[in-house]
């Protein structure tokens, strides 16, 4: 039989139309649940996790005083959060440590500073910067910002180990693992993920337990030295402190916009 | 006609030694791997909707996503059942054999215990 051109036509717009229609189908697992299901699967938050619009953190000087203040703090993100111990400067990983005052405040160097409070130890941790340079540099989206919280995030899966990050980060809050922390991990709290060699961590502000309700390890461990609480809340301590008492940022000069504040002379104040 | 014999000895040992994997492996190479039901049906039970053994790594990655880009943690299934999303809590008590022996089975080897807890040998 002998196909005219009319009927070839015909014939070959149907099959198009055909192949067409059939890519519009669902592909992929959410058509797959959603053929079979009665209902659609949906994702919430956890009901007792802590909520705010923009979690920040207070730095009270005054009641780091001893050594032992300061290292129990350090060492409740440390064994909580698998952070491995290599034993040397190069490699170390860091969420939380501390530096002294010219190191913290680079641009406030001031020589008539009084000895006590260049001794001072100050705690440092990732600030969750309002306006992130890390985030803008990191060309994977492996660290992002929380839009609802500020919560500024890694997502380990997707780093790619570049450093990026490291090097558009002005508080040196970033640390890579060169090496596999695995084996250097005291004793690993099965509760929480380790890294593997090639991405990079940093504190998180604890999302974990903020998801369950409770306040970062640190803030916990502090006995009131931070202070944990959201920004945004005109009635929240951390708001009433920023908005009354004197504090300083790291390196506010770069516009980077930090939310930990450190709160200077915060014993004469009160 | 006096070496007959010895060829046809020698013939029987060489088809017999070189038939030896052959039987010592007999029955055993679709042994299957060990696989408890009442997990097997716990497992399919998380999303009754889909072929949980077939889709399992498209879910998990959907709820990783979910976990850590959005703070969502908690999955609602098509039965609105809600779960704790957690490789930790899944993996169940440290015993539990159910990932390690299908997935050894199948060679198949996920890097998600390289950082997450797991069944015990789940890292081999
Ligand atoms: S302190 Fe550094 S790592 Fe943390 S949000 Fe700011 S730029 Fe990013
Ligand atoms: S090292 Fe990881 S987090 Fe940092 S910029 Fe590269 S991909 Fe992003
Ligand atoms: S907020 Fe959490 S992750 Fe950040 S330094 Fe404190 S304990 Fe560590």
């Amino acid at each position: 039989m002998s196909v005219n051109r009319r009927q070839f036509l015909k014939r070959a717009g149907a099959l198009t139309a055909l192949g067409l229609g059939g890519s519009f189908v669902l592909t992929g697992i959410r058509g797959k649940i959603a053929d079979a299901a009665s209902q659609t699967p949906s994702y919430q938050k956890q009901k007792q996790g802590l909520v705010a619009k923009h979690w920040a953190m207070v730095v009270d000087m005054s009641k780091f005083k001893t050594e032992e203040d300061i290292e129990r703090v350090i060492q409740s993100c440390d064994t909580i959060h698998n952070i491995p111990d290599f034993g040397n400067k190069k490699d170390e990983i860091k969420w939380i440590w501390k530096d002294d005052f010219e190191h913290t405040f680079t641009e406030s160097k001031n020589e008539y500073l009084t000895e006590n409070f260049k001794e001072l130890p100050f705690m440092i941790m990732c600030n969750h910067c309002e306006n992130p340079p890390c985030v803008k540099a990191c060309p994977t989206g492996a660290t992002f910002k929380r839009a609802d919280d500020g919560i500024v995030m890694m997502d380990y899966h997707r780093c790619i180990g570049c450093r990026f990050c490291m090097g558009a980060c002005p508080f040196g809050a970033r640390s890579f693992n060169y090496r596999d922390p695995k084996p250097h991990i005291k004793t690993i709290n099965p509760d929480f993920p380790t890294r593997t060699i090639g991405v990079v961590e940093k504190c998180t502000f604890c999302v974990e337990r903020l998801e369950k309700g409770l306040k970062p390890a640190c803030v916990e461990a502090s006995k009131g030295g931070l202070i944990f609480g959201d920004l945004d809340d005109t009635n929240s301590e951390v708001r009433k402190i920023i908005s009354s008492k004197f504090t300083i940022r790291r390196k506010s000069e770069l516009g980077t916009q930090p939310s930990v504040y450190y709160l200077v002379g915060g014993e004469e104040s009160v | 006609m006096h070496k007959g014999g010895r060829i046809i000895a020698s013939l029987i040992i060489f088809v017999g030694l070189f038939t030896i994997p052959f039987f010592y492996n007999m029955g055993k190479a679709n042994a299957g791997p060990e696989i408890d039901a009442q997990q097997l049906a716990n497992f399919q039970s998380i999303e009754p909707s889909i072929n949980m053994v077939a889709n399992h790594p498209q879910l998990f990655n959907q709820w990783r996503n979910q976990f850590v880009q959005n703070g969502q943690t908690v999955y609602v299934n098509s039965e609105g059942k809600s779960i704790d999303i957690s490789l930790e809590k899944l993996a169940g008590d440290s015993s539990n054999q159910f990932c390690v022996s299908c997935h050894n089975y199948t060679a198949v080897k996920p890097t998600c215990w390289d950082c997450h807890s797991g069944p015990e040998g789940a890292r081999k």
